[in-house]
């Protein structure tokens, strides 16, 4: 039987840009140029490589997003995800963490799945939860945060490296696991790798096809409400000396100055 | 006064210092009380009480050490379902956040995570939080059921509030999903001796700069003068100069420290993203235009094999 392995993956906007809100304090998806959230590559590579190892096995990328959330499949195929699904619906706009994993679940269950990959927080919410959340939504193990991870023989395992100790988790497969910017290097693309994902199947799906409805999601319907966002007043100026011998004393003046000897 | 649920983050019983902040905050919205989990649960109940706790709901079992995540949300499910609280506290650990997430979709309650800050509001409590890097602030609520909030470190002051604590015994009834994910091996962590990297007053970071694990002697004592937590950038860990746990940043730590020094760290967005809250910044750096330098309170432009070493001479000496 093949192991069918589905991948969450995020269209978020460019950290290193200028980055900010829109008028109904969601994130500003248009002035700053998107991609597959960094974080989401690893769970990509990951994926690969279960898949890889396994006899057969079958790999599907799925994003819930906007229009050019695409451009992150893309990514995902090119890197040689076997095929994609886009859930996309004008009444997503503004949905929340909680809401999101609805969606994802949804659609990891209507795409049928062994296991799901995510990232380990999305570049942009940076909330690490939605993994959690689809481990409860699915009702299956959730095995998350891992630096190190494998499947064999219908179980998987893997290695959590938390604040106190380093754990070795395992799970029972179905299971939804999440990776970190530990587990490995992502890989690139390939030229050939690009021009396959041309070919590759993407599927689009809206709410209706998930039975989903429009009032269990979107900002409106959101669990929480953002009531303010504002820009974090800019640092005022520090003072800066070119170090000419006495730099280190120079700062241990300013240290002693506020305190800190 | 209504009563929020604060979850216990402990190891065998010594209650680490963001519960303790969480104390203070939750005090600001109603009356707190405790939920610690697994052994030593019970040994917990002193510190509680001395910083605001009316009661401590524990109760331990093997499951907590034996499995993932699952058996601590059925906990404080148990302990929600016992108290009705007006809130419940999570302190923004990795876990902390997953069990916080669990629990506030089984209760159909909105999560907030990350805050920096909580304040009573007319239509509950009102959360700050820092994103984008830290380069916004918002203000956020939860709108639907019981709000879950998750706390950051360093996010207030541990306050003395002296309370009754009394220990009561919470019945748990674990889910049958409750043994899913096994826990099959447990490496702890080597103490440093030095303080905890989230939670130091002084936290001193060493980068690309270093260029060496055996170069980080020098990051160390000057950590060491000061009584700081190190950190890295993930230059540093990627290189395998020093270890993934001492990592700050976006996919590392995020701390907001009192005084903050940088060595020989570019200041990336991603590194920002975990220390621009910091209270007061100094970065050493040779290069001039390194954007660390537009986050400064005071930096030094020069090779940090010269000033560093010096400015750890200067501060034993005034130290004494
Ligand atoms: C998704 C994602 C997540 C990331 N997460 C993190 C994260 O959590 N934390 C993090 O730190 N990074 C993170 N990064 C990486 C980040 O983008 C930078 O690559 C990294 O922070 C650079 O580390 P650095 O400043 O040590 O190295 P560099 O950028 O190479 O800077 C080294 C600095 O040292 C200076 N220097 C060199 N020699 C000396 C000397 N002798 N004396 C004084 N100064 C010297 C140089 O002038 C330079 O400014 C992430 C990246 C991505 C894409
Ligand atoms: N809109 C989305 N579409 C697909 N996957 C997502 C989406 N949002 C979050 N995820 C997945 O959940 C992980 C954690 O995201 P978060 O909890 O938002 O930090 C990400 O790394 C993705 O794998």
């Amino acid at each position: 039987m093949s192991l069918r392995i589905v991948v969450t993956v995020k269209y978020v906007p460019d950290a290193t840009g200028d980055r900010h809100f829109a008028d109904d304090l969601t994130v500003d998806r248009d002035d700053v140029d998107g991609l597959l959230s960094e974080l989401d590559e690893y769970a990509v590579e990951q994926a690969l490589q279960i898949a890889e190892d396994a006899d057969d096995a079958e790999v599907t990328v799925l994003t819930v997003g906007p229009e050019d959330a695409k451009d992150a499949l893309r990514k995902a195929l090119s890197m040689g995800a076997d095929k994609a699904i886009h859930v996309e619906d004008d009444d997503l706009h503004g949905t929340d963490a909680i809401g999101t994993s609805l969606v994802l679940a949804k659609a990891i269950e209507k795409a049928g799945f062994d296991l799901v990959v995510s990232g380990m927080a999305s570049t942009d919410g940076t909330m690490g939860v939605v993994p959690a959340l689809l481990a409860e939504r699915l009702g299956v193990p959730q095995v998350t945060l891992l630096s190190e991870v494998s499947v064999e023989d219908g179980t998987v395992k893997g290695r959590r490296d938390g604040d106190a100790a380093s754990e070795q988790l395992e799970a029972s497969l179905p299971a939804v696991v999440s990776v970190t910017d530990q587990s490995g290097e992502a890989r690139y693309p390939s030229f050939k790798g690009i021009m396959a994902a041309k070919k590759k199947p993407v599927e689009s799906w809206d709410l209706s096809d998930l039975d989903i409805d429009a009032d269990e999601v979107g900002l409106e319907n959101a669990w929480t409400k953002v009531d303010a966002a504002a820009e974090r007043p800019a640092r005022t100026a520090g003072t800066i000396v070119k170090d000419e011998g006495e730099g280190g004393k120079q700062l241990a003046e300013f240290l002693a100055s506020q305190k800190f000897i | 006064m209504a009563e929020v649920l604060v979850y216990v983050d402990h190891v065998d019983g010594a209650v680490r210092k963001p519960t303790l902040e969480l104390l203070t905050l939750a005090r600001r919205v109603g009356e707190p009380v405790a939920v610690a989990l697994g052994a030593g649960a019970a040994d917990t109940a002193a510190a509680l009480a001395e910083h605001g706790a009316v009661k401590v709901l524990t109760h331990d079992a093997s499951e907590y050490a034996e499995y993932l995540v699952v058996p601590k949300v059925d906990a404080l499910q148990a302990a929600v379902e016992q108290v009705s609280p007006a809130a419940v506290l999570v302190p923004s650990s990795a876990e902390g956040k997953e069990i916080a997430a669990r629990l506030a979709l089984r209760i159909g309650s909105g999560i907030i995570t990350d805050a920096v800050d909580l304040e009573a509001g007319d239509e509950g409590p009102v959360a700050t939080q820092s994103v984008f890097a830290a380069s916004f602030t918002t203000k956020s609520r939860v709108s639907k059921g019981t709000p879950v909030i998750t706390v950051k470190p360093n996010s207030a002051a541990v306050e003395a509030a002296p309370a009754a604590g009394a220990v009561e015994a919470l019945s748990v009834t674990f889910s049958d999903k409750a043994t899913g994910t096994k826990v099959t091996g447990r490496t702890a962590r080597e103490s440093t001796g030095r303080p905890e990297l989230t939670e130091a007053a002084i936290v001193v970071s060493g980068g690309r700069g270093v260029n060496g694990a055996e170069n980080f002697a020098i990051i160390e004592a000057l950590a060491d003068s000061l009584g700081a937590a190190v950190g890295a950038s993930r230059a540093a860990v990627d290189a395998g100069w020093y270890p993934h746990t001492n990592q700050v940043g976006q996919t590392g730590k995020s701390v907001s420290p009192q005084l903050y020094i940088a060595n020989g760290i570019s200041g990336a967005i991603q590194h920002r993203a975990g220390m621009q809250t910091s209270k007061t910044i100094v970065a050493v750096n040779k290069d001039a235009e390194a954007p660390i330098f537009d986050l400064v309170d005071y930096g030094v432009v020069g090779d940090l094999f010269d000033v560093v070493p010096q400015l750890t001479e200067e501060i034993k000496t005034r130290k004494g």
